[in-house]
């Protein structure tokens, strides 16, 4: 390859666009100082949101009354088909123009109440899917045991049913800390920059987009790892918490001392 | 609550010991087809009665309506002297009263053998959590399974796994035990360990209702052997009677099959 021909100039153009290691070097700061904080808060609170959404509207869904189902399949179907930012102008603009305002002028409320409703909508179906996929065994076995049907589902048939889609929740949450940089469309203040907001000033500012690489490889930096670690605690609760070796069986055979069970004491046969 | 009422008085035999468990006129369909019809049976205490039959003739429905995991469609339960089939019926508590075991174990996979044994005590009985642990030990100990107390049910043996699971319905120290095809699902080979547990339960005195297709278990451990066909029960006698002096047709004809 000739480095003086112009398709070497033309790359080095393509290369300092995209890798202009100094804008990158100097956008990275405003990055991690500010910007990694606030994607981290939107993302947090809407996926906090979010679980405790799905998880009232997967029990109704779970109903076996249709009229107790109907509204969390109206929220799902709804919330799952709308364009995310549909949802997020709705809420961050349409709500407070409306004159309610949960949230003040505080466009950070308004995006994780966006964001939690899409990802409430996504999760609920997943946690929905989890929990049928349990075996009616095991609800059976805990209500014979004299637990109640909530106690059953708290103790074990929801426990079971959350960890069979831990996988699927890992990608519902990357997509919910992807979909925090939307809240770019409500504007922000100073201070309340996220990743995708300050590399997008630094794009207008210097007309290259080496910003945004930045600001990806931060949210890939939240990302990848995230799915590792739910990976990995995937795979341990499948295989429980200590592989040892398994013990040698006693000899279950009798003639030990017999349990008295309750009630017989009397009447002998 | 009042006495059982005596409404109905088809149990031929006057039981010689108290009852543990009364049904009487109980029917149940699924959707339009009929299981069960107009049943009355008593369980007596300390007895164990055996339930056989042709698969599809009842017998899973009927062990399942006794602690109402089946609704039946029509009929009472009693438990002692609390009707589990009344308006209000605290039927949990009267669940935490029967222990039950069933075909495929159904240990919760995702707590230890001694989690397992002692979910019960602590979110039903109240039990604090140490003392709930010896009485776990104490039973898992008498299946011959204390060792694995820590490990995960999925690690251990079909066999061993349903000893787990008898320890865990005697842990809440039932009344009554209702075995729904406790061996069905097992290696031959491991059949064997589950019914000894079975059969020293029978003669420590422990009240069992038992759905099995272990003809010679029935045979040797059952103090009355009821045989099931078409949702009814057919024959109610003692396995002497019902396996050497059948005289039912449908009997004989299942028992040339299994035996």
């Amino acid at each position: 390859m000739s480095s003086s021909s112009p398709p070497g100039l033309a790359s080095d153009a393509l290369l300092n666009t995209f890798f202009n290691w100094d804008l990158i070097a100097q956008t990275f700061p405003r990055l991690i100082t500010e910007g990694l904080l606030n994607t981290l808060v939107i993302a947090a609170g809407a996926i906090v949101l979010g679980v405790a959404i799905a998880l009232l509207a997967a029990m109704l869904l779970l109903s076996e009354r249709r009229l107790v189902r109907l509204p969390a399949r109206i929220y799902v179907d709804v919330f799952r088909g709308l364009p995310v930012i549909i949802t997020v102008m709705l809420v961050g603009v349409g709500l407070p123009a409306a004159g309610v305002r949960p949230f003040g002028t505080d466009p950070f409320g308004y995006a994780i109440l966006a964001i939690g409703i899409i990802s409430g909508a996504y999760t609920a179906e997943i946690f929905r899917s989890g929990i049928q996929s349990v075996d009616p065994g095991q609800l059976q076995a805990a209500r014979s045991l004299g637990l109640s049907y909530l106690k059953a589902m708290r103790l074990v048939v929801v426990p079971q049913g959350i960890r069979r889609v831990l996988p699927a929740m890992a990608g519902q949450f990357v997509k919910d800390i992807k979909e925090s940089s939307l809240v770019y469309l409500l504007g922000l203040a100073a201070g309340q920059r996220e990743l995708y907001f300050i590399a997008q000033e630094e794009v207008a500012r210097t007309y290259n987009s080496s910003p945004l690489i930045a600001a990806g490889l931060c949210y890939l930096a939240l990302t990848i790892p995230m799915t590792y670690f739910v990976n990995h605690l995937d795979r341990r609760l499948r295989e429980g918490p200590r592989p040892g070796p398994l013990p040698a069986p006693a000899d279950p055979d009798l003639p030990k001392p017999p349990l008295q069970p309750a009630g017989t004491e009397g009447g002998g046969r | 609550m009042t006495a059982p009422r005596n409404t109905i008085g088809p149990v031929a035999t006057s039981p010689a010991t108290p009852v543990a468990l009364r049904i009487a006129g109980l029917s149940k369909s699924y959707g339009t087809t009929p299981v069960l019809h107009d049943i009355d049976l008593d369980v007596r205490r300390a007895e164990t009665l055996c339930l056989i039959g042709p698969s599809g003739s009842g017998k899973s429905t009927l062990l399942k309506c006794l602690n109402l995991l089946e609704q039946p469609g029509a009929g009472d339960i009693w438990l002692g002297e609390t009707c589990l089939t009344a308006p209000h019926a605290d039927v949990d508590a009267a669940r935490a009263r029967i222990g039950m075991v069933f075909q495929h174990f159904n240990l919760f996979p995702h707590m230890s053998v001694e989690r397992n044994v002692t979910l019960a005590l602590t979110s039903v009985k109240g039990m604090g959590r140490e003392q709930a642990r010896v009485v776990a030990r104490r039973h898992l100990d008498h299946v011959g399974l204390a060792a694995f107390a820590d490990q995960r049910p999925g690690r251990l043996s079909g066999g061993q796994q349903q000893r787990v699971a008898i320890a865990r319905a005697l842990a809440m120290e039932p009344e009554l035990m209702l075995f729904d095809e406790a061996t069905s699902a097992l290696d031959p080979e491991l059949v064997k360990d589950v019914l000894a547990v079975m059969r020293d339960l029978a003669s420590g005195g422990m009240t069992m209702a038992v759905v099995t297709h272990e003809m010679g278990f029935a045979r040797e451990a059952a103090d009355r052997v009821a045989f099931m066909c078409d949702g009814r029960i057919a024959e109610i006698d003692t396995p002497d009677r019902i396996f050497e002096r059948a005289d039912h047709p449908r009997l004989r004809q299942f028992l040339s099959q299994v035996l």
